[in-house]
């Protein structure tokens, strides 16, 4: 690597620990349990970065936020200026360095991470994006002179929000159209509180409408206007409507009262704020004990949010071993510290009945890892005779979710997968429908935020290029725009 | 935000309103519901249509006072808004002309009868209304349902009016003469026997379930109903169902899983209510 490491103070070969609330007092509220550093920890983190040449960093990750330019805007105290660095390529820095997989992506290929633990990317990130929103300074974003063309986004979820931004700096009149009665998707009804408080997607959400883009909410697509309609009033349609539907296994007794989806318990307390019931209205039920079956971001949500509502004990119920467990690192090892279980290796056969109609208990088999499937994860499978029951109230279904049929199936020609997904470019989210272009997990299937978003920032620079034209892209100066 | 044009008591405990909704009106159809939410703090209900009326922007619904939110509604008046209304939602009726069709509807709930009848009429359908309630002063749209009909059942538990006796007695008699298409909207336990009334007649028999929802987009699954042992969402997959496979108890069962929920929160209501403005 030709990256040359400038003169410079030793690096510290640790990361700095980012402060967080205490594991037991924090299972009993919903407040954020990272509490982000201070000014000195975060100039501390930020002097750990060299400063490459070419950073893989940047490379590393799906929206290539110029990583390495914010981080020495950092070193240098300029913290707005950080800020505003990043906001030229992602319109969510305070949810992205919250929730994005570092790990695998920016971190992951961190040159410093070489030899020592790689610079806190994500925490970074954090840092300047709070900084920035509690100064109440608004960075000043560039917009290209207007268009007049309208696109329409489906969902404003992390790729609508993107696609959003970028096509409103490109000077395109934009409208989102949002199912539920807030703007977010995911992060909104998702994301729990102590991941991701919802005041902080509200004000970046807030930073679209500043420039210009109307959010539609209440109107679902596929019912109250279809792609179709869109069609007419708008020059193109991004469609971000994400999976959507949640999967079940299949069991016996999966109808019980007492079993929910991860989306039903999450929307419940996220979206409608059950936490708070009677305050709000809505209402959930939380028992003594709560099992979730899953092993991704979503499980970890879901059971750790079981805690937080007062579950005396709160499981995690997955088939492969702790090494597959697909979460976030972070995730995982938050709720081991607050004292969630990990039933490894465990496979649910049927939920029993208590006789009237509500959970029991799960019965479960134990499991071995064999040959790698198509996943290229280790296959498990039940080993005989190993049934046991688990005790419990609530059942939590964290298993995945499938294509939501209610736009794909009512726009007329659009190719769908063979499981109800859109058929779209990875590089431009061009469907088969000229003009209709889609992005993040309603193409993909359930995936992160930040590659939704990714999905969103291809999908915009595409529609830009379908709307004015290569040609007149060049005449009229977007050619170098810093979003494209 | 949609206004209330226009609020009626039609019984102690029933309210109508008709709402300013110009872009749902335009796109519901009979048999399709909308979700609304009354505040920032309010939860999400589904509720059947009453009425549709692109020409005014208007759709109208028909509740009963049973539960917080219920009864926090019925103190909105002419005027206010309704935080959030969502729609439509769910699958229209399927309209054809089949011939004959027998509506059946008990209590509030013949309200959602009247755009159906209203468009299966249009298709050219020979429509048999039977609506029921306890008692006469309990019937509602007796007038509306006899617009949209060729004929009006009304039965009573009392036999205060028409004919002494449940909903499925009238059916019955219908049956016997011949029916091509039952279509039941109701509490469950209504639709649950006009199924039975109607399995040895062998007629098709459409319900419009009532599950549980949230969402309403077939996101969360709550609203999970088993239609012959398969496993439906009541939203995107219904809210009609055919009546004969319709697993009743696991229905009505999964309609009680917040029935403590409820008492509190009304309890709670009724304590301290403040009429929100």
């Amino acid at each position: 690597m030709a990256d040359e490491v400038k003169k410079r103070p030793k690096i510290i070969p640790k990361q700095i620990p980012m402060p967080e609330q205490d594991p037991i007092e924090r299972g009993k509220n919903f407040n954020e349990v990272a509490l982000g550093f201070t000014e000195e920890q975060a100039l501390a983190e930020a002097q750990r970065c060299l400063g490459c040449l070419k950073p893989p960093c940047v490379r590393g990750c799906p929206v290539e936020v110029p990583i390495k330019d914010f981080i020495i805007l950092m070193q240098e105290k300029d913290f707005i200026g950080a800020a505003n660095k990043i906001k030229e390529k992602s319109m969510l820095p305070a949810v992205c360095g919250r929730v994005c997989p570092q790990e695998d992506q920016c971190e992951k290929v961190c040159v410093v991470g070489k030899k020592f633990d790689p610079v806190s990317i994500g925490r970074l990130e954090r840092f300047v994006a709070d900084y920035e929103r509690q100064s109440g300074t608004k960075s000043k974003v560039e917009m290209a002179s207007s268009t007049g063309k309208k696109v329409a986004i489906v969902g404003s979820g992390p790729s609508g929000v993107t696609a959003a931004g970028d096509l409103a700096k490109m000077g395109h009149n934009v409208t989102i159209f949002e199912a539920l009665h807030k703007p977010g998707g995911v992060l909104i009804y998702g994301i729990p509180e102590f991941r991701l408080p919802k005041s902080i997607v509200a004000s970046e959400i807030d930073g679209l409408k500043d420039m210009g883009v109307e959010i539609k909410t209440n109107a679902v697509i596929g019912k109250l206007y279809t792609v179709d309609e869109l069609m007419d009033d708008f020059d193109a349609v991004f469609i971000g409507t994400g999976a959507g539907l949640p999967v079940f296994m299949g069991i016996e007794g999966e109808n019980l009262n007492g079993v929910y989806s991860a989306n039903e318990f999450l929307t419940r307390t996220n979206l409608m704020k059950a936490y708070d019931f009677p305050e709000f209205d809505t209402p959930i039920k939380i028992g003594g004990r709560v099992v979730v079956i899953g092993g991704g971001n979503v499980a970890m949500d879901s059971v750790r949010t079981a805690l937080r509502l007062g579950a005396k004990e709160a499981s995690i119920v997955y088939r492969r071993s702790h090494e597959e467990l697909p979460a976030r690192a972070e995730e995982v090892h938050h709720a081991k510290e607050e004292g969630i279980k990990f039933e490894m290796l465990t496979g649910p056969i049927k939920i029993i009945d208590n006789g009237e109609g509500w959970v029991k208990a799960i019965e479960c088999m134990r499991m071995e890892l064999v040959e790698p499937d198509d996943s290229g994860r280790r296959r498990p499978i039940p080993i005989e005779g190993s049934e046991f029951q688990i005790d419990c109230d609530i059942v939590i279904m964290a298993i995945g979710t499938n294509a939501n049929p209610l736009v794909p199936q009512s726009t007329s020609d659009l190719e769908l997968n063979k499981r109800g997904y859109i058929l779209a470019s990875e590089e431009t989210g061009a469907t088969s429908r000229p003009g209709i272009f889609a992005g993040g997990d309603i193409v993909t299937g359930s995936a992160t935020v930040i590659l939704a978003m990714g999905a969103g920032r291809k999908a915009a620079n595409a529609i830009h290029k379908y709307l004015v034209g290569e040609e007149d892209e060049e005449l009229s100066g977007n050619g170098d725009n810093p979003v494209s | 935000m949609a206004k209330i044009l226009e609020k009626r008591k039609v019984r102690p405990d029933v309210y109508f309103f008709r709402l300013s909704t110009p872009e749902i009106a335009k796109k519901a159809k009979a048999g399709q519901f909308i979700i609304l939410i009354l505040h920032e703090h309010g939860e999400r209900i589904p509720i059947s249509l009453a009425d549709i009326n692109p020409e005014d922007g208007s759709v109208s619904i028909m509740f009963m006072t049973v539960g917080k939110t219920s009864t926090e509604m019925a103190t909105f008046e002419v005027g206010d808004e309704i935080a959030d209304v969502v729609g439509p939602l769910g699958n229209p009726s399927h309209v054809k002309n089949f011939g004959k069709v027998v509506l059946v509807g008990g209590g509030f709930g013949v309200a959602p009868l009247y755009p159906i009848a209203k468009a299966l009429k249009a298709a050219g359908n020979e429509i048999v209304t039977v609506m029921g309630a306890r008692n006469a002063d309990l019937l509602l749209y007796e007038e509306e349902m006899a617009a949209t009909s060729d004929k009006v059942l009304v039965t009573t538990d009392d036999g205060s009016k028409g004919i002494k006796g449940v909903v499925t007695l009238a059916l019955e008699d219908e049956l016997k003469a011949g029916v091509d298409l039952v279509l039941a909207v109701g509490a469950a336990i209504m639709m649950k026997f006009v199924a039975k009334t109607t399995e040895p007649y062998n007629v098709k028999t459409i319900v419009s379930l009532n599950p549980i929802m949230v969402d309403g987009t077939g996101m969360c699954g709550a609203c999970r109903v088993s239609i012959g042992g398969e496993t439906k969402f009541g939203c995107t997959d219904g809210p009609e169902f055919d009546g004969h496979l319709v697993d009743w108890d696991l229905l009505m069962s999964r309609q009680r899983m917040y029935l403590k929920e409820e008492k509190e929160a009304m309890e709670r209501y009724s304590c301290n209510c403040v009429p929100i403005s």
